[in-house]
């Protein structure tokens, strides 16, 4: 076939005062695996919306078999047989599986009938679902299996994935790529959009590698380096952190016996954690999404307090004291969430500062605020960890992801911390703001602090760790020294593949 | 105090009438809360209502067609709530608030000429067979027609957000807008025309107020009404038929207060006035509230 399935020439949206896609073009062939590489803010996302009629284009045209292809909104994209499984924002919690596939469906049948045959292709494909759960109740693998179904069920031409692997353990990965590469060899085209080059190594045969909206360079990911992939997408040289032997110090924090409830109805309850962390080490906590982490962190910092002796720090029983009292004893955390949790997007970077800093570093005199003291405290923040922004003056919302995050993180090293946790520390922020932040981390571990990082980059994990340990449920395994450690010695602390399976039918 | 003279029969009867103002406007409210709009202005819709079916009705003679006057009055104001919030991402609660301010003000300036009229009449409905079972058929069977409007469009709903696509999607809207709009669904649209169903149904609910309860206009008439329909709708975890049996639950109380007064009871008359919202405020904190729509009550646009 000389006529690849889908074209896209010299496509270019601009939004006011950024280029996201500028004059992109490439081909995908059918049954093609084709990556799209780019950093956060890279313009993949843009691209993908504009081929699934949520963009309109301001240039260039696409066509699809041939044909001129110009969506006007995603309905018609579907119907040409285009469809996106998302990596975040399209599942409906409150509703059963069912009446999620149907919503993304053009004329879906009867109820009855779309749960006959969700239960066929999940069979098809080893994709276990039952049709009736509500999608609020499903972990984050059976979520996304939700919108792997929903595709499927339109026999697409082309399956575009944004992100698909962030949330599954290494051998819910590869139960994935099989289902794809199945797909692949009936024809279905596959655009997979990652940054997680070592997976794209190991399933696609092209990529295009996007940066600051422009293509900058294709590669067949089988023959080239993770490495090199890297340095095209981030356009100079990466520094990779070092990881210097160090002193172990002392116990410093020690988790006896450590549970709660759920705090909310989809949350995860804790359940008998039992943790000894140590002044120098840096403690990698792994696991899937939704297993406890957000729980344990609010168990850590205070904001969700336990019975007195399951945390102990510095010897001293903390478990019932609130997150100043915690701060002011030197154990301060990082959320994950940045935007609403870790900063308050519409309050000033030293108004921010002030949030968690007060405590530690007196910023507030017999009630009243030390303006001074605090603004000369977050400008010392944007100047050691390189935050790009004007000034402390302006709002958090106004930073990139990357740069909030390095100003969040930075924020809580700079009160000298005895331990810090961090949960997601380089989540959506881009590859030379993630490796100064690990960075960071590891320097505050070489000072005599102890880092716990809870994280679901296992990369990121191995990369700085001294010992690994995984949460599954709430529960937390055994700590185990991170060096030797085997991606399939991982997986199975994280719980394994959960109940999926391989794909059995050779069709 | 003499109980023999409250008739357990009439009780249950004006219970159901004493209900349907309050249920027309909750179930309108409950479609737009649903779409995960939060409209606070069900007080003024429902008053505008009023003046509006009784405008219609006093000048047509006829209060089928006051209803329908009711329910486009309704539904023009909620059109203003709308373009506020759903084009110009005006807070929904300070709108809602202000909503109900502005229909009090609105309704006294165009009910100026109709205070002490008396409205057309609206006969009760005998249906044949059904009304003449006894004890059921003066409870159920023997009232005027918009009651059973009420509760047709109750089950209306009810059928529509379980049954159909389009009340799929509007569920899905309410439940996650940026999932909806991502698939392809127009979120403002659903919204226009759930908060147009909205203003329509608390216009029929304020013009039942104004034509077959009172029968007559005076300002300030639904006393607080509205209030109490926002209240039932959490009340009955944005479920229609759980909405049903609140609002009866509230009409029951108020006509038992009611029938207490007229038997002398020994109780000072302000706290039977209260019985039925400190019954309506017992229940909302016993029974444990439902989960509310995922995006009630935030603003949406569609800039990613």
């Amino acid at each position: 076939m000389t006529e690849p399935l889908l074209r896209l020439s010299g496509l270019t949206k601009a939004y006011p005062g950024v280029v996201a896609n500028k004059d992109v073009s490439f081909d995908i062939g059918y049954g093609e695996v084709h990556a799209l590489l780019g950093e956060n803010g890279a313009g993949k996302s843009t691209l993908v919306k504009t081929i699934y009629g949520l963009v309109k284009p301001d240039a260039g045209s696409m066509t699809l078999e041939g044909q001129p292809f110009a969506p006007q909104e995603p309905r018609i994209a579907r119907a040409s047989g285009i469809a996106m499984v998302f990596q975040h924002f399209s599942l409906f919690d409150a509703m059963n599986v069912a009446e999620n596939i149907a919503l993304g469906m053009e004329n879906p049948p009867p109820q009855a009938e779309i749960a006959a045959r969700v239960r066929q292709v999940s069979d098809q494909y080893g994709l276990p679902l039952d049709p009736d759960r509500i999608v609020g109740e499903l972990s984050a693998g059976e979520r996304q299996r939700v919108e792997i179904i929903r595709c499927l069920l339109q026999d697409p031409k082309l399956l575009i994935m944004d992100e698909p692997t962030s949330v599954l353990t290494p051998q819910e990965v590869q139960i994935l790529f099989e289902t794809l590469r199945k797909l692949s060899s009936e024809g279905t085209a596959i655009l997979y959009i990652s940054h997680k080059l070592e997976e794209i190594r190991a399933l696609c045969e092209n990529a295009t590698v996007l940066r600051l909206g422009q293509v900058v360079g294709t590669c067949d990911p089988r023959e080239t380096s993770a490495r090199d992939m890297a340095e095209l997408m981030v356009g100079t040289k990466l520094h990779v952190p070092e990881k210097a032997p160090r002193p172990v110090g002392d116990v410093i924090l020690a988790l006896k016996g450590l549970s709660a409830p759920a705090p909310h109805r989809f949350g995860t309850p804790l359940r008998d954690i039992n943790l000894e962390v140590r002044k120098g080490e840096v403690l990698g906590i792994g696991g899937v999404a939704g297993n406890g982490q957000d729980e344990l962190v609010a168990a850590l910092s205070g904001e969700l307090r336990t019975k007195r002796a399951m945390v102990r720090f510095q010897d001293k029983d903390i478990g019932h004291l609130p997150p100043n009292a915690r701060r002011k004893a030197g154990l301060l955390a990082a959320p994950e969430e940045r935007m609403g949790h870790a900063a308050a997007p519409d309050m000033s970077l030293t108004e921010n500062a002030i949030l968690t800093a007060t405590t530690r570093e007196g910023l507030a005199k017999k009630g009243f605020l030390q303006w001074g003291k605090a603004r000369t405290f977050a400008e010392g923040v944007i100047k050691a960890f390189d935050v790009r922004t004007p000034g402390p003056q302006n709002a958090a919302r106004s930073l990139s992801g990357g740069n909030l995050q390095k100003f969040v993180i930075g924020r809580e090293i700079m009160q000298r911390p005895d331990v810090l946790v961090v949960n997601q520390p380089t989540w959506g922020v881009d590859a030379s703001a993630a490796a100064a932040i690990r960075q960071a981390l590891l320097d505050l571990a070489a000072n005599g602090s102890a880092v716990i990082v809870i994280s679901q980059d296992l990369d990121e994990l191995m990369e700085i760790s001294d010992r690994f340990a995984a949460l599954n449920e709430g529960r937390l395994s055994s700590p185990r020294a991170a060096t030797g450690l085997t991606v399939e010695e991982i997986g199975l602390m994280l719980g394994g593949a959960h109940d999926m399976e391989v794909a059995h039918v050779d069709a | 105090m003499d109980l023999s003279s409250i008739n357990p029969i009439l009780l249950l009867a004006s219970l159901m009438v004493a209900a349907t103002p309050i249920l027309l406007a909750a179930i309108g409210e409950l479609v737009v809360e649903r779409a995960g709009v939060l409209n606070l202005g069900v007080e003024g819709m429902m008053i505008t209502g009023a003046v509006c079916g009784f405008v219609v009705a006093v000048n047509s003679g006829s209060p089928w067609l006051g209803f329908v006057g009711a329910a486009v009055g309704g539904a023009l104001l909620s059109v203003v709530f709308g373009v506020l919030t759903q084009f110009l991402l005006s807070n929904q609660v300070a709108t809602g608030l202000a909503l109900t301010l502005f229909g009090l003000g609105l309704s006294a300036l165009l009910g100026q000429g109709y205070i002490g009229i008396k409205a057309p009449s609206f006969p009760d409905w005998d249906i044949p067979l059904l009304g003449d079972i006894p004890i059921v058929g003066p409870i159920v069977f023997q009232h005027d027609p918009m009651v059973y409007v009420g509760l047709i469009i109750v089950a209306g709903v009810w059928a529509f957000l379980k049954y159909s696509r389009a009340g799929l999607i509007l569920r899905a809207v309410g439940e996650n807008h940026e999932a909806a709009h991502a698939l392809g669904y127009h979120v403002v649209r659903v919204r226009m025309l759930a908060i147009m169903f909205g203003g329509a149904c608390a216009g029929l609910g304020g013009a039942y107020l104004s034509l077959v309860r009172v029968p007559q206009w005076t300002e300030g008439m639904t006393a607080g009404a509205g209030w109490i329909a926002l209240a039932i709708v959490v009340f009955a975890s944005w479920r229609p038929w759980r909405l049903l049996l609140g609002a009866y639950l509230f009409g029951g109380v108020t006509v038992l207060q009611l029938n207490l007064q007229a038997a002398g009871a020994a109780i000072a008359v302000e706290y039977l006035s209260m019985a039925p919202y400190l019954a309506t405020i017992a229940v909302l904190v016993i029974m444990r509230a439902g989960r509310a729509p995922g995006s009630l009550g935030q603003s949406f646009h569609a800039s990613r």
